[in-house]
């Protein structure tokens, strides 16, 4: 699937919740599929700045692909950070890099692209996109 | 300090017609707002006052000779008079207006910088704010001085056996908050005055969390210097006061060049002026300094006794709700402290459960609150802060206690 396509099934699955809690609890639930970063790389370095609570992610290519691996301290930043790696897994660097993310708005977590927000999904997507930068230079 | 309210005299639901703001809604429920450590709401007296002064006499102040200056420096030294009257300074250019709390620290932190040698000793205590710590660090760096920190123990209480042993010849200042943001410990700040005088150090209390709930008394203190900020206070942002005693605000030197501060300026030599104006470089906030003194008549209008009381029994009733959710956890279980409270409930990340009440329209501070050595302390990444004043209820209390309840089970 394409990163469009993830998006837009995201968007579909938090269509069917009518208010913020189901939205909340759906979140809370995607959290507990996030893959998980191994522990070896639970380091300083691999902490996104910017966040009230600790989020730790880690890439590697495979077949010229990104995949990422995360954790958080935090329930609902991890299923913020759940959401963002379904949609840029296993995607290309490029793509990743030139992907969109107005979806946020569109599943009602408007509320966390606040750059002042401290959960700081604006970091995370930065940093998503980061190592995205890193491995494409690698293909170039 | 009594703990009994007359209800018949106190009547919060008048009080809060007083405050516009706790009429709106977020997220489509009616804002709870228990963020008061972080900053007070305003009444509409105090908002009248800043639109009295945008539409009827705002003009630059101590140097006009047309009407409007006169009376806007008149209203601005009013308000100076109105603190000084608030706190029993002896004189009023012992006020010295500052944009806050952190200005009036830096202020004085800047001020002893001449004042101290390499040997000499600063002593903190381990309650302090960010802002409490970093200038004296750089002081540290600057003279060669050492800085000492007052353990607390684990109720939140600072170890004055510690603090004894720290003190000694070389001890030259003394800073601790009088009420710790992050726990609401109110510390002994008579006995660490008279205590450090012994030896001959210096003292300034920081007083942003203790001003919007006690009327501290500069002279029964005998506190050397006291700060606070407006904002906390039913005042507006960008202001606040810095009281020094005036043998200590004559021997340090000026913060900041510019005008308002000078008496006479040649190429050679400028002399400056005399307290307060000596700190009161540029132009002041005008208008948040006569709001500050509105602020003050606003409160004292309550009185002091009576919010403490009012407070207490908000502070008492959410405890005993708290603590009968499991997993609970409260820090800073002092036997004297304001109506803060700081907890954990299990191993929840503090910032979910902030995120699913600001979802039910209640405010609350989560995060290490700016005093990271206290989270260290108790090895936490932070927690959740509700912080009451006299315009909360306990109507409110109880909807916080719901909504807290449906937070953990969303997050379990």
């Amino acid at each position: 699937m394409t990163i469009v396509e993830i998006q837009n099934e995201i968007i579909d699955e938090f269509s069917m919740f009518d208010d913020w809690e189901e939205r909340y609890q759906y979140m809370i639930d995607l959290g507990k599929t996030l893959p998980l970063i191994d522990e070896q790389f639970k380091t300083e370095d691999h902490i996104i700045k910017g966040c009230q609570s600790k989020v730790w992610v880690h890439a590697n290519m495979e077949d010229d692909k990104v995949n990422f691996t995360a954790d958080s301290d935090a329930i609902i930043t991890k299923g913020i950070i759940a959401i963002l790696i379904r949609v840029f897994s296993n995607q290309h660097p490029k793509d990743i890099i030139e992907a969109d993310t107005d979806f946020i708005d569109k599943i009602g977590l408007k509320e966390h692209l606040s750059p002042t927000r401290a959960n700081g999904l604006v970091s995370m997507i930065k940093q998503l996109k980061m190592y995205a930068i890193a491995y494409q230079t690698q293909l170039n | 300090m009594s703990k009994t309210l007359d209800h018949t005299t106190f009547n919060v639901e008048t009080i809060r017609k007083d405050f516009p703001i706790l009429n709106r809604e977020v997220n489509g429920k009616p804002l709870i707002y228990f963020d008061n450590a972080a900053t007070s709401q305003t009444p509409q007296q105090v908002i009248d006052v800043i639109v009295d002064y945008y539409s009827n006499y705002n003009a630059n102040i101590h140097r006009g000779v047309h009407a409007l200056s006169q009376e806007a420096t008149d209203a601005y030294e009013q308000a100076r008079r109105k603190i000084q009257t608030h706190f029993n300074a002896e004189y009023a250019h012992e006020i010295i207006f500052t944009s806050g709390t952190t200005h009036g620290i830096n202020l004085v932190a800047n001020g002893f910088s001449s004042l101290l040698k390499k040997g000499d000793e600063i002593i903190v205590s381990a309650l302090e704010h960010h802002s409490n710590i970093v200038p004296w660090q750089m002081l540290c760096e600057k003279t060669g001085a050492e800085l000492k920190v007052i353990p607390m123990n684990d109720n939140g209480e600072l170890e004055l056996s510690a603090f004894e042993a720290l003190l000694n010849e070389n001890t030259k200042l003394v800073f601790v908050n009088h009420i710790s943001n992050a726990l609401g410990t109110i510390n002994p700040i008579e006995e660490i005055i008279s205590k450090a005088h012994s030896v001959g150090a210096a003292v300034l209390v920081d007083g942003a969390q203790s001003c919007p709930h006690i009327k501290p008394d500069v002279q029964a203190l005998d506190v050397d210097f006291y700060v606070c900020s407006a904002h906390k206070i039913c005042g507006p942002t960008g202001v606040g006061m810095l009281y020094g005693k005036q043998d200590w605000l004559k021997k340090l030197p000026p913060y900041q060049g510019g005008g308002e501060m000078i008496a006479e300026v040649t190429f050679e030599k400028t002399t400056y002026a005399d307290l307060p104006h000596k700190f009161e470089a540029g132009t002041p906030n005008v208008c948040g300094g006569i709001a500050f003194g509105a602020a003050l008549d606003y409160m004292n209008a309550i009185g002091f006794e009576t919010i403490a009381n009012y407070e207490h029994e908000l502070l008492e009733h959410a405890t005993h709700l708290l603590q009968q959710i499991e997993g609970v956890k409260i820090y800073g279980t002092a036997k004297h402290k304001t109506s803060v409270i700081s907890f954990n409930v299990g191993n929840i990340h503090p910032y979910d459960i902030g995120t699913i009440l600001d979802k039910m329209g209640i405010a609350v501070r989560t995060g290490h609150h700016c005093a990271q050595p206290i989270m260290d302390y108790y090895n936490i990444p932070g927690t959740i802060r509700a912080s009451f004043m006299f315009y909360n209820t306990k109507a409110e209390i109880d909807t916080f206690i719901a909504a807290l309840k449906k937070a953990i089970m969303m997050l379990s």
